[in-house]
């Protein structure tokens, strides 16, 4: 296995116009870990993240993805769609994207579509039925339902994913992820609108894919009391600055992390540190 | 009557307004002024060129009057018509609850019904020519139809342009035939690559293209085939086409009354029908593979892609779905199939000219796929007959049927939306196929 972090980001600026909306932004995500990135709105934490996923091309710098076997991926030069097909990297939207025409069982079997593609002999294999094809088919759906079990919407399997509840369907949507094998998971905001027993849910489901299936997760959040219960480690921004990282304890302590939250300078933040200990 | 009809209104927010003779009277007197200042210019004065090229008018009161107070009650009697069929208002409730769910039961055993009274046609009507050409043309735009699901139902691409790839097979076979004496056999496959390989060509240019823009790249590449169809002289033929297309044969044995021919062979006397059935036989066989092909590729990856790619294509992306391939496969087997259309067309013809291939097709082409319901085969091919063989229906009506038939398609509008058939099947299931309801189906943004 390979000791470089998963993911390691390099001077990464993003400029649009006259606007730097990230500014020379290192930081790191260790391998099987969770790394959260947290920061006040318009801190440009959604940037980062389509930068990472190929949705925007970044001005300047590196993102650099590294697999357990050592294979690095350079992914600003990579196309779009090579980055959940080659790099492995999958992700989740702040607005929930799912195909709501779809059936959720559906919305699983579109995300394995280049293992698909693959077992279908580029579709021609599959058009004449070969048995080959059949086998693969069927693991796709076992695949598919092993996460719907997961994420507990076995019996809504053949339901459409628009008519499912807003919190089954953020489950879906992480579950969707899951079955394009990805090395690193990245959420954005996945705790949003979920109420306390959603979010616990969450947590559970998070840690677990990380203990249980060594997929490490990089993600954004707004709920605290998700991010300090999960994360290995977190790194805050404010306008597209790193300004703290380090683990759930240090950045709680940190006054420029709580400067930044309330909007007031450092030393008021330190004095509130003070008078609470 | 557009305003005493606000189709697009929901059917709830009827329930919710008090509607007591007041409302219906002032309903109604607006109607009747709105019919009031559209019609006294269009039928209250009559202007025409006299003798001497003089503008001649006169007034015709009693007419406008008549109209008027016709609009006056027919509001009135839509008004009550409403009121007496309950609370849920709207032209969905001309169907009653019953008759609806009694009509999904019989949707199910509708398309083998179809499907086993369309192969007795010759058998039932083996006289009636008439008949059987009519339904040669039907099917060939259910085939049409089909092929452009493809890219619009399936892949919700908007193409405006279909009929060029119509045009490719076309010429394709009758090039082929005429100029190296091809076989039909041999030139349908070329004739469906030939129009593949157009449509990738015309995919490339217009990958970046979505909505309104796409329609119209596409819209001009069916006007610029047919421009170089008329203009090409020393290839094509220009204006006067080609004639002279072999017609074709079964497997070798042609259909003539020769010794050679099939009936010779078989022993039975020569009739030009037989023809005209084999003709029905080979288009029927054409569309059916169209739609098995189209079925299969629903269940694939690469057609689960292609809807995937009408729901969000942004999260497509996210899913390592290439989306320029994807939607160049959509419009290469789109085209695909609109050229093995027109091959057939050619064959069946004999003669082709640029004239066959204007924009009014791909218009009907692609009001069949929407009347039908995007994406739907069992609707397309409804949606197929209705209008080809509506249309002749109608011929008696000579003027008015233009009319009627574009009063029956803003009916079916109003009371199906999303076309005949409009919810959608899913592709896989566990335990049970659940069609899901049309208004959680996107349309697609090009």
């Amino acid at each position: 296995m390979s000791s470089a972090p998963i993911l390691a980001l390099e001077n990464l600026t993003m400029r649009f116009g006259g606007i730097v909306a990230v500014n020379a932004l290192s930081f790191s995500a260790q391998r099987k870990q969770i790394t959260a990135l947290i920061g006040p709105n318009g801190a440009g934490k959604t940037t980062v993240f389509n930068c990472i996923t190929g949705f925007y091309k970044p001005t300047s710098g590196v993102i650099r993805l590294t697999h357990d076997d050592g294979t690095q991926y350079e992914m600003q030069k990579l196309k779009d769609f090579n980055i959940s097909k080659q790099a492995k990297v999958a992700r989740t939207f702040q607005n929930i994207r799912l195909f709501p025409g779809m059936t959720a069982l559906e919305n699983l079997m579109v995300a394995q579509h280049n293992a698909l593609m693959r077992a279908s002999g580029l579709t021609l294999l599959g058009l004449l039925g070969v048995p080959s094809w059949r086998t693969a088919e069927q693991s796709a759906i076992d695949n598919a339902v092993f996460w719907l079990k997961r994420v507990g919407l076995l019996d809504r399997a053949d339901d459409a994913a628009g008519n499912l509840a807003y919190g089954d369907q953020r489950r879906l949507e992480i579950a969707r992820a899951m079955c394009t094998g990805p090395a690193l998971l990245c959420l954005d905001e996945p705790a949003a609108g979920l109420n306390a027993r959603e979010s616990a849910a969450l947590s559970e489901l998070l840690l677990s894919i990380r203990s249980d299936h060594g997929t490490s997760i990089l993600l954004i959040e707004h709920d605290m009391s998700v991010v300090m219960e999960i994360s290995d480690r977190i790194v805050v921004m404010d306008y597209g600055v790193k300004i703290a990282e380090g683990t759930p304890r240090d950045i709680r302590d940190d006054p420029k992390v709580i400067a930044a939250y309330l909007g007031t300078d450092e030393e008021e933040a330190a004095a509130v540190l003070e008078a609470e200990a | 009557m557009s305003a005493s009809l606000p189709a697009s209104s929901p059917p709830a927010s009827n329930g919710s307004e008090p509607v007591g003779a007041g409302f219906i009277l002032k309903k109604a007197v607006l109607s009747a002024l709105v019919a009031l200042g559209l019609f006294s210019l269009m039928v209250g004065v009559r202007t025409e060129a006299g003798q001497s090229g003089q503008l001649e008018y006169w007034t015709r009161f009693g007419e406008l009057a008549s109209l008027v107070g016709a609009v006056f009650v027919g509001s009135i009697v839509v008004e009550l018509l409403r009121l007496w069929l309950g609370p849920r208002g709207g032209l969905g409730s001309f169907v009653p609850a019953s008759v609806q769910s009694g009509l999904s039961v019989a949707g199910r055993y509708l398309a083998p019904a179809l499907l086993i009274f369309t192969l007795l046609v010759p058998v039932i009507f083996y006289n009636q020519r008439y008949i059987l050409d009519l339904g040669i043309l039907v099917l060939t735009y259910v085939m049409l139809g089909w092929g452009l699901n493809v890219v619009v139902g399936l892949a919700g691409l908007l193409d405006l342009g279909y009929v060029a790839f119509y045009a490719v097979g076309a010429y394709s076979y009758g090039l082929l035939s005429t100029t190296f004496g091809l076989s039909f056999w041999i030139c349908l496959p070329l004739a469906g690559i030939l129009a593949a390989f157009w449509g990738v060509l015309l995919g490339f240019p217009v990958l970046r293209l979505r909505g309104d823009y796409l329609a119209i790249v596409t819209l001009a590449f069916g006007e610029i085939i047919r421009l170089v169809l008329i203009n090409w002289q020393d290839v094509t033929g220009g204006p006067n086409g080609i004639s002279g297309i072999p017609r074709p044969s079964l497997f070798g044995i042609p259909l003539t009354p020769g010794p050679d021919g099939l009936a010779a062979m078989l022993g039975i006397p020569f009739s030009p029908t037989h023809r005209i059935v084999f003709l029905f036989y080979l288009i029927l066989a054409l569309a059916l593979l169209t739609n098995w092909v189209t079925i299969r590729l629903r269940r694939l990856p690469i057609g689960r892609a292609w809807e995937a790619l009408r729901e969000d294509e942004v999260a497509c992306r996210a899913l390592g779905i290439n989306i320029t391939t994807t939607k160049l496969t959509a419009f290469a087997t789109g085209a695909m199939f609109g050229g093995f259309a027109g091959a057939f067309f050619a064959t069946r013809q004999g003669f082709i000219s640029p004239e066959s291939f204007t924009f009014q097709e791909s218009a009907l082409v692609l009001a069949i796929v929407v009347l039908g319901g995007m994406g739907s085969q069992l609707g397309v091919a409804l949606a197929a007959l209705a209008m080809i063989g509506g249309f002749e229906l109608f011929r008696s009506l000579e003027v008015y049927r233009m009319l009627v038939f574009g009063l029956a398609m803003v009916l079916v509008m109003i009371w199906r939306p999303r076309g005949i058939v409009g919810h959608r099947s899913p592709t896989v299931f566990l335990e049970k196929s659940k069609s899901i309801s049309s208004d959680l189906v996107k349309e697609g943004h090009g």
